[in-house]
């Protein structure tokens, strides 16, 4: 019964929507909610895990989850209390039934005391009484129970078996044919049938519905009573019926007397035949009648991510050719309302319109994520005996869904972060005058053309005077850097800031928030960070809505052309003669409206030194890296501004450092992304790091960089 | 790979000459031939990295192959080809001065590659085959692109 | 005539696994996700058995047997009941309800196969 893989693969793709929909129903009922759906729905995400689990044999799951799903039953019918124990217990295990599911989907298998712990738990919330797990009885052979129709026939009974049958009415409504059934008696053997009229009803009596047939069955076999039992298993007391070994029977011809009397009414359920009885049957049957109205997610087609991808790929190469059309009419310098000039410039908006409905299948919303991360707050409360719980909001933004796949690590170390660094221990809080319990608020929107998420604690605040302590103890600023808190702020990022100081089992895995800034800045983003004295600390990391286009400004230097990304240019400058300073032999300061602001020669950053490509006149871009600091990147020409297909150069290469990807240009020639903060922070020598403040700066004050 | 169609101790080698030297890699991970064309240079890479080229809307990092093995770079000429083959999912191109050959061989004809000092070449090359002009080296490619292809931040 | 099975279950995976083992056996299986797009779809196509998963949202599978049973047309076709549970008072009250017969899963192919042909008479 080995089923199909991709059977298996679709159940752990609907196992990631369970599991989802799990964690979701627990939030909202920790958040107080009590409501049937809410309680139903919890419980059928586990039952259907449970449910398909089996279909693969995975014991383990289905062992787990049929016990979770009795505490969930417990508590749907009232009969347990939900305590903040008990919620406590249901998340931990709805945590571990993710784990047992992603162990089952490696093909790995838990420690079994892990799974026993959790168990015990459950047990636990059931009054310690361990609940008989029954599917083991039943493993994957069919489970049909037989009926109990008395004792199996005797070793060395005779062959053949006399069946009475007869019909109540309810066998008929159920959708059993009296034929079909005694076709397959007759399939056992040699069989004779009669049928027998004497009940047959008053046609014009009030019963002339009362079905009035019955058979017997003469059948001679070698098969079991019990084989007999299971063709008739599905009409257990929707008829009469005697199975008697053919030695004891005494052969009549017609039914006894006691069977031809009137049927008792069948057993519960609403009368049969009724049109009537059968629509108040619906409203009992068929609760919450209105949220069946309301009902749910809009129709949705799964789709092979391959497929998505070679579409996007091919719509980027569309542009492309879109890009290179448009490049050689222009050189063919057409009038600009010539059709053809008109037709590609409608080719360019239809190119873009396909190319964002593309995007558009790739984006996802944050939610399975941001659950994700109660998770990880709930482990690091627990780990550092804190009180915390986490407010989300935004959940519905959509992403891209590798920037989702990407940001689970940084963002599960920020969380952790916050736990363990931003929120105060619960004595610490209610001295201050808070909440014992600390507030993680992580949230996520769309802001013109990008994505914020943002994780902020209402904890103690940064200590910066420990932080720029650390950071001067670790030679990474000055002895002397005057540092703003915004600048100290930034320190956090550097990489070799280790918060040594205070590591503790949780976040102290040689993590620090230099790779947090580091994957935000692989994914095109940025990373930012705010923070108030005993208010608490904000992250902000801004990403790029998808990573396959970016807007850009296409530049020369050093003989090649390049693009940077629009998002970090705040301006283009073309310097006038004693705007730019130099200082010392190799740097110069920009002066713009007063202010001083750090240059940095993008061609030598690159090791691009061919000296007889360089411009006489330079152009500047003026561009914002982390925490507000801003450089002027020396360029040899500024082009034009243009959407870019990005590709990757890590598959096939390997990161270049100051450059963030590659693009096809419209002539086939490729062309590197830069990346501004990576070139800025290449600029300056690791002892300055630390960036003056521009808006402070003075040419005559020695600006740390040696 | 592409030698399931042969005897099982046949192997099917692209024999190629860079630097003045033959060199061969297994067909199987070979995807095509082309034409030099011009590389986009990438900053602060290896000497034997000349840049990358678009190939179809992918970016290829193109290897000059002599260069790689402690030779003089190969010179500029319309008659270079690069050898677009694949390690795993990595596509890379080896630029050439020419491709020689398909060779078809038998196992066994193919030698551990002897002691030599430099070791570029014992790490590189897996074993060579002896050809009527001399030999071939069998290249690794994974060796070639690897090691060097990270460059440190 | 291909015999026509109607498969409604919450579960893409069982739903996948009954549609693959009807397809198999040479059956035609058309799914539905839920009850409500059961009963929409078993107007649409009259199928000759109805496999319906009874914990469902929307409407459960005691609310499909009750509206088939309940309805205009076809309301005699035969209804089997996906539960995971065996017990007793369940198939009772599935059988109160109108299903015709159950099957436990986990299931095997055979089983669910034999039953279908079992209650609608098909060949095999």
């Amino acid at each position: 019964m080995a089923p199909q893989s991709s059977i298996r693969d679709t159940f752990f793709e609907e196992c990631e929507d369970l599991l989802e929909a799990l964690a979701e129903g627990l939030a909202a009922m920790a958040g107080g909610a009590r409501d049937t759906d809410t309680v139903n729905a919890v419980f059928r995400a586990v039952h259907s895990v449970k449910g398909g689990a089996g279909a693969f044999a995975l014991t383990d799951l289905v062992a787990f989850a049929h016990r979770f799903e009795t505490v969930l039953d417990a508590i749907r019918s009232g009969t347990l209390d939900l305590t903040p124990e008990v919620m406590h217990t249901m998340q931990r295990s709805a945590d571990h039934l993710a784990d047992l599911v992603e162990a089952a989907r490696n093909e790995d298998v838990l420690a079994p005391d892990v799974s026993e712990s959790f168990l015990a738990n459950l047990d636990v919330c059931l009054g310690a009484e361990p609940e008989p797990f029954d599917m083991g009885d039943t493993p994957f052979d069919f489970a049909v129970i037989p009926l109990d129709f008395g004792n199996d026939p005797a070793p060395g009974a005779p062959a053949g078996h006399v069946i009475r049958f007869r019909p109540r009415q309810q066998l008929f409504a159920n959708g059993h044919d009296p034929c079909l059934l005694i076709a397959a008696v007759h399939a056992l053997g040699p069989c004779e049938v009669a049928l027998d009229l004497s009940a047959l009803p008053d046609w014009d009596g009030p019963d002339a519905l009362t079905p009035g047939l019955g058979w017997t069955l003469r059948l001679e076999t070698q098969e079991s009573a019990t084989v007999l039992q299971e063709i008739f298993e599905f009409v257990d007391g929707l008829c009469e019926l005697d199975i008697v070994p053919l030695e004891d029977a005494l052969v009549p011809a017609t039914l006894p007397p006691a069977m031809a009397a009137p049927p008792p009414p069948p057993a519960p359920g609403p009368e049969v035949g009724s049109p009537a009885a059968y629509g108040a049957a619906k409203q009992d049957l068929a609760p919450g009648g209105e949220s069946a109205e309301a009902r749910g997610p809009k129709p949705t087609l799964r789709v092979d991510l391959d497929r998505v991808d070679r579409l996007i790929n091919s719509v980027g190469e569309l542009i492309i050719n879109q890009a290179m059309i448009a490049q050689r009419l222009q050189d063919m310098a057409l009038a600009s309302d010539d059709d053809v000039s008109l037709h590609v410039e409608d080719y360019r908006l239809l190119a873009r319109d396909i190319q964002e409905a593309v995007m558009a299948i790739r984006a996802q919303p944050v939610k399975p994520l941001f659950q994700r991360m109660s998770r990880i707050l709930r482990e690091a409360a627990e780990a550092t005996g804190k009180s915390a719980r986490l407010v989300t909001f935004g959940e519905n933004t959509e992403v891209d869904k590798t920037v989702i796949e990407r940001l689970a690590d940084p963002l599960m170390h920020m969380i952790r972060n916050a736990v363990d660094h931003g929120l105060e221990g619960p004595e610490a809080r209610r001295a201050a005058g808070k909440d014992g319990t600390g507030t993680i608020r992580l949230g996520a929107a769309h802001r013109s053309g990008s994505v914020i998420i943002t994780i902020r604690d209402d904890g103690a605040g940064l200590n910066r005077p420990r932080i720029l302590d650390i950071a001067r103890r670790k030679g990474l600023v000055a002895p002397d850097a005057d540092l703003a808190d915004a600048e100290i702020d930034g320190l956090l990022f550097l990489p070799g800031f280790s918060t040594a100081a205070s590591v503790s089992n949780l976040s102290g895995r040689g993590v620090g928030l230099d790779v947090v800034r580091n994957a935000v800045t692989a994914l095109g983003g940025r990373i930012s960070i705010a923070s108030v004295p005993g208010q608490g600390t904000e992250f902000t990391i801004s990403l790029p809505l998808t990573l396959a286009v970016m807007d850009g400004m296409v530049v020369s230097v050093a003989g090649q052309t390049m693009v940077v990304p629009i998002t970090s240019i705040l301006e283009t400058i073309r310097p006038a003669p004693g705007d730019l300073h130099r200082v010392g032999t190799d740097d110069s300061l920009l002066s713009i409206r007063g202010r001083f602001i750090p240059t940095v020669d993008v061609a030598r950053s690159l090791g691009f030194t061919d000296p007889s490509a360089r411009a006489d006149f330079p152009l500047l871009l003026l561009v914002e890296g982390e925490n507000q600091s801003q450089c002027a990147l020396v360029v040899d020409a500024v082009h034009d501004q243009r959407q870019v297909v990005i590709k990757g150069l890590d598959s096939n290469y390997g990161q270049v450092p100051g450059v963030s990807a590659a693009t096809v240009l419209g002539d086939g020639q490729i062309a590197l992304i830069l990346d501004p903060d990576a070139i800025a922070a290449h600029r300056a020598s690791p002892a300055a790091t630390a960036v003056p403040r521009p808006s402070l700066f003075h040419p005559d004050v020695h600006h740390g960089q040696h | 790979m592409a030698n399931t169609d042969l005897a099982e101790t046949d192997l099917e080698f692209v024999t190629f000459s860079a630097g003045g030297q033959s060199f061969s890699i297994d067909i199987g991970q070979v995807r095509e031939i082309r034409r030099w064309s011009p590389v986009t240079p990438l900053p602060h890479a290896p000497d034997e990295v000349l840049g990358v080229m678009n190939l179809r809307g992918s970016v290829i990092p193109i290897y000059d192959l002599a260069a790689r093995f402690g030779l003089d770079r190969t010179p500029e000429s319309s008659r270079n080809v690069v050898v677009i083959a694949m390690h795993g999912s990595q596509t890379v191109g080896l630029l050439v001065e020419a491709v020689s050959e398909i060779l078809s061989v038998g196992r066994e004809r193919i030698q551990e590659t002897p002691d030599v000092r430099s070791d570029t070449a014992r790490q590189t090359i897996t074993g060579v085959i002896t050809v009527d002009e001399g030999m071939t080296r069998v290249i690794d490619l994974a060796a070639v692109v690897q090691p060097r292809g990270k460059v440190a931040a | 005539m291909t015999v026509k099975v109607l498969a409604i279950d919450d579960s893409r995976t069982i739903r996948s696994l009954v549609q693959k083992v009807m397809e198999d056996a040479g059956f035609d299986c058309i799914c539905a996700e839920d009850g409500v797009d059961g009963i929409a779809r078993f107007a649409e196509v009259a199928p000759d058995v109805v496999i319906t998963d009874i914990n469902m949202p929307n409407m459960d599978g005691y609310g499909v047997i009750s509206s088939i049973r309940g309805g205009e047309v076809n309301q005699s076709v035969p209804i089997l009941v996906l539960t995971t549970e065996s017990a007793d008072h369940l198939k009772a009250r599935a059988r109160a309800a109108g299903a015709t017969g159950w099957i436990v899963k986990p299931f095997d192919d055979e089983t669910i196969v034999s039953v279908v042909r079992r209650v609608t008479g098909a060949r095999g």
